[in-house]
């Protein structure tokens, strides 16, 4: 080994050679040393956080420099969400913090909606004139015609708010945009559903199936380490994707099926399972209700009716059921997590339900375990009225089975032209950039129109803080206390969240704007605690622990109460579902006038020169909230449309080149979007990365970076069932140049 | 000693981790980065291979960039790791120019920087920042000279390969295939 | 199809697509350099020979250009460095194994000697220069009496400034393009016949000229003879290196090169040159502006091709 004294060194002025001391080089190398070396000095201060760029909230610690400025995060090794290893995105969350483009003050629109037209606003004024507004809305029209859209920690204030006030329409777009099918699905079937980090032992499993589910660009952090855990010990995965995506680089099977034809992929499965004789059947016999129904109903559903739908080999189609039956119970066929593709997503999910069910894998391991969850204490504040209106009475006999207010029937009940049963006039929207979020921008924006009151609670001037009246800046996460976070997992657990700095400029956290609102409103006695560290403290003691426990540990995870991860051999397990079995056969979805068994239905196909337009995430974002974040744009600025190159030679285009993309409804993306001409594609369709395409300018860095494949969904697919939105029966086809007119357009 | 950096391109998924957490680990400027990740895609739909790489410097036996700087700047430390000091970089570019894997970057200070393995957490028993946030766990730091150490087990027990064995620097970054 | 692309990160200024660390300093400072080398090499050689009152422009007058050239590359040198402030530190180390270190002390050798020489023979400039001081007499005295090691010493430094210029690139081998021992001695010869070239057009005297017209032909034979070698040596090695050399054979750097460099720069002046040998009378401006001009598109295009030639993995 070479060290560097090993190398001839020789100190010299001018052409004699004198040995200089080392003194002079001493000082220049420490004016040189990079910050780092400063900060390596061991005891540097760190306060506990659980994430809030994704929904998985993962626990961490955020490390300040001596100078007290945020250094970096880095995960909590007690957490079960992350095993002490954040996702690009959590490590990234810094340039949240320091985005120089947050919001800074509130803001009270001056000119007409939409023109962004903004001045400056106290706090006191800002909420006073929102106080205003909704006293007004609840005397003229009643509270119920109010909603709030919220995604992320801030909505349990807001949802307190909302309740007290008097509304029960409290969406979050996470149900009927991203997951309501699969919940919904797995509700009918095991009365349980999937949960949120998802229940899937994915860590010892033996067959993971991924039915359009990009396991690795998703960056769902437990579920990628417990992938890659699972690699580690010869798992099989099985994708189906038309997109060749990261996880079909890693799987034993890929299948490149035909885009929307998932459903007779499943029934096939379905068929092979259960006519091979591959299910579990100690399994369905003691705990599944509905066997023969279904045996009947999929009966005709063989490997070669499958392939000529879904362009799968029928010896493929065989050896993937039988893959999956070699590894039973320790199989997980995966229900996904953003489902909402073709309107019949529940159903969809349902056939996948139904798969696990058959191969045995819930409530066993390597299949779905069971989660245990931490309980809080509550507070015991007064309870809410009950409003004499509900977002079900805007179109009544719609979405039934919804067990979730749904973000898009909120949305045509705020348009008055729909006659909806309850006119909605005024919104709260915290933390969800409904314009990226919702598909078919141009009723959104109608809706927007015909609002009362529009109120957007964000750290960033997202697209949906344009349009409103009010726009009160939150602070980040790193800079507010935030409700004890409890999902459940394995173990039971509680994860604080604490500021690590000063909230930067004029903004303030979420339980302090939704509580000083409520003051307004003379509704503070549901906010009992002045500071929402007395409630934390006053909850957590209740838990046995206290603040300045959690604030030293960041996590703190307890045992089961039994050890009943697994169901144990023999248990009788009484589900909740109307029979307290396994429903294969969903009677409560006949009761409620829909298919009690999921059916193939063919979907809307490409015309000639269009392409099916697929969306995804890449795992540097997480959909629109970090597009401007200094971190990660730097790790990804803008989104490409991957091109087949058999239509990229047809249309002579190549990688690199920017081009606009047209859809069926000739709306025209008001950005050229970067080409990626990739055999990762098939020739049917085009895919992008959803969350881009910005057209906000205040967010300065990706503003106009890419195309935002929302602007592009005008065909929506709504779930009969629970009011989903499918939104991948969209085509688009290429512009290679834009002409006037259609920029004008 | 002989440090040394494995990568299992079967897990890795290329989400680009390593290369923030090395950014914030080190003050690594918005706009340059000490790691990144290759994708290389081969075959016809519906044939296709692929395999993603979490790259950085390969903290060379017969380090090029070390040869080349005129003021020993660029230097080999114990446990072989290629080190720039600053404060002797002139910032000439010879070191970049002479990288294979073009591993290196001009600091926006003017001397050129790259991967330390996070010298000052080795240093103090610690994982470098890429090893210890990776999601997948797909890198493998340790000691070649230690038969325990992860790396050595993970090379022992898989194939592996470098990168470009033929520009004859010895590379000590590995990747399992 | 197979597609490469780094996913993120390494969106580093400076290296990718390609790396474009050097730019014209670079070029610029390996065109003086080895002009200089030429020139001073030249000077050296013939005084040494003592045939210093044949070729009196040679050996007096062109030598006053070294130092300019030197310095101005210095000056581009300096330039070129990002960390300015630490620039010392070459002459704290000497790095054996490092061309650039090499580089750095011959010219903390050879500028100084460039300077002397001229000292010395300031009077066929200015004629009535007086050194005011009589140390600087004293100097004069000493070095017109060790004027031989002087001139040694010039020789020797001259000649591994003028190789190294090559060496500096070719010592790279992550620049398949540079990564040839045939550079030295191109840039070598190339140099060389820059300054023969320079001799060419100050020389008022009929047989120093059509001397130097002849080296002036010689070194072009022996450069077309090193970039053939050049050519067939990476056509022979391994992929990296043929794509390299495909850079010039019908890539994009053919043009530029063959044009500018081969037939501009050293065809063309040989022809004139060989004319003027003959009984042709042809301005002697033309021939040498070609060959300076071609010296330097030689630099330039060598430089910029070598950061554009990579290994491929």
């Amino acid at each position: 080994m070479t060290s560097r004294r090993d190398f001839i060194k020789i100190s010299a002025i001018g052409a004699g050679v004198l040995v200089v001391g080392t003194g002079a080089y001493k000082v220049v190398k420490a004016l040189s040393s990079p910050e780092q070396v400063k900060k390596l000095v061991v005891g540097l201060k760190r306060t506990p956080t659980y994430c809030e760029v994704c929904f998985w909230k993962c626990a961490g610690w955020v490390y300040k420099t001596s100078e007290g400025k945020i250094w970096k995060i880095v995960g909590n090794e007690n957490d079960q969400h992350c095993n002490g290893r954040f996702c690009p995105r959590g490590t990234g969350g810094v340039g949240m913090y320091y985005d120089e483009d947050r919001l800074k003050t509130p803001l009270i629109r001056v000119e007409e909606r939409g023109k962004q037209v903004f001045r400056e606003a106290s706090w006191d004024e800002a909420l006073e004139v929102i106080a205003v507004k909704m006293k007004n809305i609840a005397s003229k029209s009643g509270p119920e015609s109010m909603a709030l859209f919220s995604h992320g920690s801030g909505s349990s204030y807001f949802t307190t708010l909302m309740k007290s006030y008097g509304s029960a329409n409290i969406a979050e777009p996470s149900y009927a945009q991203c997951r309501g099918p699969r919940d919904e699905a797995f509700m009918a079937t095991f009365g349980e559903e999937a949960y949120s980090p998802e229940i899937t032992d994915i860590r010892d499993t033996r067959c993971l199936v991924l039915i359009g589910s990009h396991i690795g660009e998703n960056m769902h952090n437990g579920q990628v380490q417990e992938m890659s855990d699972a690699i580690d010990k010869g798992a099989t995965i099985i994708t189906v994707d038309p997109r060749f995506s990261t996880a079909a680089g890693k799987s034993k099977f890929w299948l490149p099926i035909k885009p929307a034809t998932d459903m007779a992929l499943l029934l096939a499965w379905i068929h092979e399972i259960i006519f091979k004789d591959y299910y579990d059947k100690k399994y369905v016999e003691k705990y599944c209700s509905g066997f023969e129904q279904l045996k009947a109903h999929v009966k005709d559903f063989t490997p070669e009716w499958a392939y000529g739908i879904t362009t799968i080999k029928p010896d493929l189609i065989m050896k993937t059921a039988k893959e999956m039956a070699d590894a039973s119970p320790a199989v997980i066929v995966h229900p996904g997590r953003h489902v909402t593709w073709y309107g019949d997503d529940t159903q969809r999910i349902r056939a996948v339900a139904i798969l696990n069910a058959l191969l045995g894998s819930w409530g066993r391991r390597g299949g779905f375990y069971r989660p245990a969850k931490f309980e809080l204490s509550s507070y015991g504040s007064p309870s809410f009225k009950t409003p004499s209106k509900t977002w079900e009475d805007a179109f009544p006999g719609k979405y039934t089975i919804a067990s979730s207010p749904v973000s898009n029937v909120l949305i045509d009940a705020s348009i008055p032209e729909n006659n909806p049963g309850l006119l909605i006039r005024g919104w709260i929207v915290n933390g969800t950039n409904l314009i990226t979020t919702i598909p078919d921008q141009a009723n959104t924006l109608k809706a927007i129109q015909n609002l009362e009151l529009l109120v957007a609670v964000d750290t960033m001037p997202m697209e949906i803080t344009g349009w409103a009246d009010v726009v009160l800046p939150e602070c980040t996460y790193l800079e507010r206390y935030d409700g004890l976070r409890v999902s459940p997992h394995r173990k039971p657990a509680i994860a604080l969240r604490m500021p690590a700095a000063e909230p930067l400029n004029n903004t303030k956290p979420g339980y302090w704007i939704a509580r000083e609102l409520s003051k307004k409103l003379a509704l503070e006695n549901y906010f009992p605690f002045e500071k929402q560290e007395e409630l934390l403290d006053w909850q957590l003691k209740k838990a046995g622990s206290s603040l300045e426990e959690m604030q030293r540990i960041g996590v703190k995870t307890f045992e089961r109460d039994a050890d009943d991860l697994y169901f144990s051999e023999n248990e009788q397990v009484e589900f909740p579902t109307d029979s307290g079995k396994i429903e294969l056969y969903s009677s409560y979805f006949e009761g409620a006038g829909y298919d009690p068994l999921p059916k193939y239905v063919a979907h809307e196909e490409p015309a000639e020169g269009f392409y099916r337009l697929i969306y995804g995430r890449a795992p540097m974002h997480t959909f629109s909230r970090t597009s401007n974040n200094p971190n990660l744009t730097d790790l990804m600025d803008e989104n490409t449309v991957w091109i087949n190159p058999v239509v990229a030679k047809e249309w002579g285009i190549k990688s690199d080149q920017y081009i606009w993309l047209r859809n069926q409804d000739n709306v025209i993306s008001d950005f050229p979007v970067k080409v990626r001409v990739t055999e990762r594609i098939r020739w049917d369709s085009v895919y992008i990365v959803h969350g881009f395409g910005h057209a906000q300018k205040q967010m300065k860095r990706c503003f106009g970076k890419g195309v935002s494949d929302t602007q592009l969904i005008t065909n929506v697919l709504v779930d009969p069932l629970m009011g989903g939105t499918g939104m991948r029966s969209n085509f688009v086809t290429f512009v290679i140049e834009k002409t006037g007119e259609e920029v004008a357009s | 000693m002989r440090y040394a950096m494995a990568v299992d391109t079967r897990k890795c998924v290329g989400c680009s981790d390593c290369v923030v957490a090395c950014q914030t680990e080190n003050d690594v400027p918005i706009g340059f980065c000490r790691d990144w990740v290759v994708e290389v895609m081969d075959g016809t739909y519906p044939q296709l291979e692929i395999e993603i790489r979490s790259e950085r410097c390969n903290h060379c036996v017969n380090a090029p960039c070390v040869r080349c700087c005129p003021t020993g700047a660029s230097h080999i430390v114990d446990g072989g790791i290629v080190l720039v000091e600053p404060g002797e970089c002139i910032g000439c570019g010879a070191c970049m120019a002479s990288c294979p894997y073009d591993a290196r970057y001009p600091h926006p200070s003017g001397y050129v920087d790259k991967c330390t393995f996070c010298f000052h957490r080795i240093k103090n028993g610690m994982s470098p920042a890429c090893v210890e946030v990776c999601p997948t766990k797909c890198l493998y730091f340790g000691d070649l000279d230690d038969m325990n150490s992860d790396v050595s087990v993970v090379l022992k027990k898989r194939k592996s390969k470098t990168l470009i064995p033929e520009a004859g620097t010895d590379p000590q970054l590995y990747f399992l295939i | 199809m197979k597609e490469e692309i780094i996913v993120s990160g390494r969106m580093n200024q400076l290296i990718d697509p390609h790396l474009h660390i050097w730019h014209w300093q670079i070029s610029l400072y390996l065109f003086l350099g080895g002009m200089a080398a030429g020139i001073l090499a030249i000077a050296a050689l013939y005084f040494i020979r003592g045939r210093e009152k044949d070729y009196r422009t040679a050996v007096r007058i062109t030598p006053f250009l070294a130092p300019v050239l030197l310095v101005l590359g210095l000056i581009a040198l300096f330039i070129d460095l990002r960390h300015k402030l630490f620039f010392w530190q070459l002459y704290t180390n000497i790095k054996l194994q490092s061309p650039m270190s090499w580089g750095a002390w011959t010219l903390m050798v050879i500028t100084p000697a460039s300077f002397i020489w001229c000292a010395l023979h300031i009077k066929d400039i200015f004629p009535d220069w007086d050194w005011k001081y009589k140390w600087i007499y004293n100097l004069d005295t000493f070095f017109n009496k060790y004027k031989k090691t002087l001139a040694w010493v010039m020789l020797i430094y001259a000649i591994i400034l003028g190789i190294y210029t090559g060496i500096l690139l070719s010592a790279f081998n992550a620049r398949p393009l540079w990564n040839t021992s045939i550079l030295g001695p191109l840039f070598l010869a190339s140099g060389l016949s820059a300054g023969a070239a320079v001799t060419l057009l100050l020389s008022k005297d009929k047989a120093e000229r059509k001397q130097f017209a002849r080296i002036d032909l010689v070194l072009i034979g022996i450069e077309l003879f090193l970039i053939i070698h050049l050519f067939m040596g990476f056509l022979a090695s391994t992929q990296v290196q043929i794509e390299a050399a495909n850079m010039f054979l019908g890539g994009p750097y053919t043009m530029s090169f063959w044009i500018f460099v081969v037939i501009l720069g050293m065809l063309i002046p040989a022809l004139l040159e060989i004319m003027e040998l003959g009984k042709f009378h042809i301005p002697v401006l033309v021939p040498v502006t070609l060959v300076i001009l071609g010296s330097l598109m030689l630099r330039f295009i060598i430089v910029y091709a070598g950061q554009v030639s990579r290994w491929l993995y």
